[in-house]
């Protein structure tokens, strides 16, 4: 059984495939003596990274990533608090028509926009610094966790919902009662997840002046430092690594 | 049941004492450390700048409106830059990402070290943002598409890699016993048992991979490396903020319109 069972919609889409790869690689013009130029560099870098100089910047280095670690936590745990109202609302089982299509808005603004593009804007309106990388990253999870908590909350058992609201429950409790212990453990594993990219995150919103480790490495990249870079570059992997080691081990106590 | 008892009458909870106690003593250490990693940044923080954040958000909206719709003629080779970058950066990506993942699965690895590299190159593609690629690309192989595309790629092999060797990790094992069976060699094997098992997640998550790439494509003009985010940066630099606007109007356009594409496809293979 081929994948796609129409045989003149396959090749039609293997013909389109292979002119549009064509014509994408015709737009580009790749200036290969200038790579080979670069290539020198590119070494250079890449024999950086077997001997990484975290000492000779370690100040610099140590003030961003406490920066960088500090605004990851600040901005997820605000951003999953705002995210709990709106994904509520942007549940269509629990909110009414005016509700839902508000925080379907707010949603879909904050997941179009790259963190970059809502990080120019949120430094123009508070000046540069963490603070700007903070609410930039904050609006970024409550897209992230209130769609995904409201795709939760509207696949949740409806007769849980039901016995519930059959006692007599009010709103909150209802909520508390029927809703929560249904979505809770996918919120948790999902606001490790989200505490995992908002770090990654934080390590590029610094290239538009909102704080974090981001600024650091830019400049160390502009200077060609690339031993220190190469430091930052593994120190944010080694990060990454430990945060996923850790965010498995509690998801797995959780459920 | 957690029943307590006081002057005759019964009331219920939810949790033992003792656990409610450990749910409320990890609270409390969580608003502790948010308590102090605020802290840390309201030093960092010109509170000054705060006062009339209100009036200069309001004025850089006023600003944008209306979107300066003359540029948008100039923008529409841009906008295909992006789309290729993100197309032909995700095809690249994925095209690294399939042979990797076959080694780093457990059950159709090669050999444990074979292994254990593959997976510290989807860890470090992973790690480090397509931005971040970008910057080191651009210096490498000067500004331009090409960097942009590469930078997709090796931030893409991460991603699709990952999802990918999980998805080969929980295929079931009988069709590939049955196909042993018959007297395949490895290569068949992998063919006629494994890989039209993964087929829908790997098309599921290319598509989705090319959703996002399309996303981060936008900015990689920031640092150089092609596409609408040049024609963007050189509008905030000019201060031309009804211009950024049409820049912003066309990039939500593009993505919901990929998004559309992306859960279409998706809904059809899965």
């Amino acid at each position: 059984m081929p994948f796609v069972s129409d045989r003149r919609l396959r090749w039609a889409l293997n013909a389109g495939v292979l002119i549009y790869l064509v014509l994408a690689w015709l737009s580009v013009d790749v200036n290969w003596a200038r790579v080979s130029e670069g290539m020198e560099r590119g070494l250079n870098f890449i024999a950086s990274f077997l001997q990484p100089d975290f000492v000779s910047r370690s100040g610099e280095i140590f003030l961003g990533l406490r920066e960088s670690l500090t605004m990851t936590l600040t901005s997820t745990v605000i951003g999953v608090a705002l995210s709990i109202p709106i994904g509520l609302g942007a549940a269509r089982n629990i909110a009414p028509l005016p509700v839902y299509l508000f925080c379907r808005l707010i949603i879909a603004l904050s997941r179009t926009f790259q963190e970059i593009i809502i990080a120019i804007f949120f430094v123009a309106m508070v000046g540069f610094g963490p603070l700007a990388g903070v609410i930039t990253l904050a609006f970024a999870t409550v897209g992230f966790m209130a769609k995904l908590l409201a795709e939760d909350i509207e696949d949740a058992r409806p007769d849980q919902m039901e016995a519930v609201r059959a006692t007599g429950a009010s709103w909150l409790q209802w909520i508390n009662y029927a809703v929560q212990p249904q979505v809770m453990p996918r919120l948790i594993g999902l606001s490790l997840y989200r505490l995992d990219i908002n770090f990654r995150e934080s390590a590029v919103i610094g290239i538009v002046g909102a704080g974090g480790i981001g600024a650091t490495l830019n400049t160390s990249i502009n200077r060609y430092d690339y031993d220190t870079s190469a430091a930052i570059l593994l120190l944010v992997i080694l990060i990454v690594l430990a945060s996923e080691y850790f965010s498995g081990y509690v998801r797995k106590w959780v459920q | 049941m957690p029943l307590t008892e006081t002057n005759n009458t019964v009331a219920w909870q939810r949790r033992e004492p003792k656990q409610q106690l450990l749910i409320w003593a990890a609270w409390f250490v969580g608003l502790v450390l948010f308590l102090i990693c605020w802290k840390v940044i309201s030093d960092n923080t010109i509170w000054e700048f705060l006062e009339d954040a209100g009036v200069q958000g309001m004025s850089l909206i006023n600003r944008m409106i209306p979107p300066d719709w003359s540029i948008t003629g100039s923008l529409m080779r841009p906008l295909w830059d992006t789309l290729n970058i993100a197309t032909v950066g995700t095809a690249l990506g994925v095209a690294i990402a399939f042979p990797l993942s076959f080694l780093t699965a457990r059950n159709t690895t090669p050999h444990p070290l074979l292994r254990g590299l593959a997976l510290t190159v989807i860890v470090s593609s992973r790690s480090i943002n397509a931005l971040i690629w970008a910057m080191l690309l651009v210096t490498i192989v000067g500004p331009g598409i090409f960097a942009g595309m590469m930078a997709i790629a090796l931030r893409s092999i991460g991603f699709v890699g990952k999802l990918l060797y999980e998805a080969i990790e929980e295929i079931h094992p009988e069709p590939v016993e049955a196909i042993q069976a018959s007297g395949a060699g490895r290569a068949q094997v992998l063919a006629y048992s494994v890989w039209p098992q993964i087929l829908p997640a790997f098309v599921g998550t290319a598509v989705y991979r090319w959703d996002i790439n399309i996303r981060e494509s936008t900015v990689l003009g920031l640092v150089g490396a092609g596409g609408i985010g040049l024609q963007m940066n050189a509008a905030i630099n000019n201060l031309a903020w009804g211009q950024v606007a049409t820049v912003f109007v066309l990039i939500f356009a593009t993505v919901i319109l990929s998004e559309w594409v992306s859960a279409k496809v998706r809904a059809a293979v899965y």
